[in-house]
């Protein structure tokens, strides 16, 4: 489970593209509970790219369908450099 | 279960589309009178949204050739490249290509799509990165999709943005950078001196894709790559014969010692059939005569800055600011307009694409032209009266 630390900094990346006010939690998904298309899901992961200067590839998203899970994954990249 | 049933929400958004006499996705063109223009429907119709910028569909070389080879090798090869599918043509047709681009190898591959598929599946490997603009063409991203690589996505055109991705790789991996000479839906020119600059700072071996470019940038039409003075930085071509060239097929073109070896490991090379001899004699008459067209390349760029000036100076909201090539799109506020713009247009008698997501970048809606060099002047002011009048029927607010 990831730090509140990571969770928070992703919410506040999420927050302008959350037009349906769906609550952030770890749980939400990125499909169904804010609606966001495939593209927009490619944009904000750059935007996480940049925040934790890491490298999150494409190859990783279909595994990808929840906050939480991309808040894991980052932590375990953020990890591993 | 339907396994169908996972496209419902597809169905129901096509259907909402307020369409009334025509779809542009089942228009059906029953005649062509010539370059640049069909009967459509049963109307006269002005073609401003197709790919043969350089009108090279009816060059009467190409078509001499074409039918010489069907005559004399028949209507197909029946077989892959690599078994009973290469003739005299094929290699005569990469030789031309190779001579055309001023490098050592060629592979034509059957289509511009499988050439993405099979030279990015192929160099990029388990270990590697592939690393890609944001705004690639599906066959880009399916390519990477097929292969092994580790995949990178940068900011379209940002090569800033692009640097700062490639710092964060390890300095010894093989890394593949993709880029695209132009985008066919804005129809934006790349800044390819400063990506591939990057691209080499950072040790990436480079491809460039110049399907919408070959033709009309660059003094011999080879692409942007020329036209900016940047070729010495590419280590791979992709190009299509689908577009300038008018016809059907794929094509790489590299100087890399290694690249026959390609020919064994590219699976979209190898596992298809061969492109019919009547394809690849037009295809190799086609490039040329776009070699030393030089008169037609001009015509096409006076066409092209024609419409954009003559649309903008409407008030329409264009995509660029000026023409960086010959596709030029137009914004459009939503889908309610662009649908009834787009339809409204096709019974003025002019035949523009309308681009929707998630072929456009950022959920934009779109309407495309792309210009040919066979277009008149005076076609292309029609063109333009004809948006304009468009626009007042449909209540689209250009002022």
């Amino acid at each position: 489970m990831a730090q509140a630390k990571t969770l928070e900094t992703i919410y506040g990346l999420i927050a302008p593209l959350n037009k349906k006010d769906a609550e952030l939690a770890p749980q939400t998904t990125f499909a169904v509970d804010l609606e966001l298309d495939s593209l927009t899901v490619m944009d904000l992961v750059a935007e996480i790219e940049d925040e934790f200067d890491i490298v999150l590839p494409l190859n990783m998203l279909p595994d990808l369908e929840t906050v939480g899970q991309v808040a894991d994954a980052v932590e375990k990249i953020v990890g591993e450099n | 279960m339907d396994l169908l049933d996972k496209f419902d929400s597809i169905v129901d958004l096509r259907a909402s589309l307020p369409f009334e006499k025509a779809d542009p996705f089942k228009v059906v063109i029953d005649e062509v009178i010539s370059e640049t223009e069909a009967v459509i429907s049963g109307r006269h119709t002005i073609l401003a949204g197709t790919n043969n910028y350089m009108g090279m569909t009816f060059n009467e070389e190409a078509l001499e050739a074409a039918k010489t080879a069907l005559d004399d090798f028949g209507t197909g090869t029946t077989g892959s490249r690599v078994l009973n599918g290469t003739y005299g043509g094929h290699k005569a047709l990469e030789a031309t290509i190779a001579d055309f681009y001023g490098m050592e190898h060629c592979m034509v591959f059957s289509t511009g799509y499988q050439a993405n598929l099979g030279m990015i599946s192929a160099l990029g490997g388990k270990d590697d990165y592939v690393i890609i603009d944001a705004d690639s063409h599906a066959s880009i991203y399916d390519g990477c999709s097929m292969g092994n690589a580790t995949i990178v996505r940068f900011k379209h055109n940002d090569a800033e943005n692009l640097e700062r991705r490639l710092k964060r790789l390890p300095e010894d991996a093989g890394k593949l950078l993709v880029v695209e000479g132009i985008y066919s839906m804005l129809g934006d020119a790349a800044p390819l001196k400063e990506l591939l600059e990057v691209g080499k700072k950072y040790g990436c071996m480079t491809l460039v894709d110049e399907a919408h470019s070959m033709g009309f940038s660059g003094e011999n039409g080879r692409g942007v790559a020329e036209e900016l003075g940047v070729e010495h930085m590419v280590d791979f071509y992709v190009g299509t014969f689908s577009k300038s060239v008018g016809t059907v097929g794929g094509f790489a073109v590299s100087s890399h010692p290694k690249f026959d070896v390609l020919r064994f490991v590219s699976r979209p090379y190898i596992f298809t059939a061969s492109l019919p001899p009547s394809v690849v004699a037009s295809a190799t008459k086609s490039i040329e005569a776009i070699r030393r067209s030089g008169n037609r390349r001009a015509h096409l760029w006076e066409n092209a800055r024609q419409l954009h000036t003559g649309l903008k100076k409407a008030g329409f909201n264009m995509c660029t600011d000026e023409a960086e090539s010959p596709i030029i799109a137009v914004h459009l506020p939503d889908v309610m307009i662009g649908t009834r713009f787009w339809e409204t247009l096709l019974f003025e008698g002019v035949y523009a694409n309308m681009a929707a997501p998630p072929a456009t970048p950022a959920g934009m809606f779109l309407l495309r032209i792309s210009v040919c060099a066979q277009h008149t002047s005076e076609q292309i002011s029609e063109i333009i009266a004809r948006f304009k009048r468009t626009a007042e029927i449909v209540g689209l607010n250009i002022d």
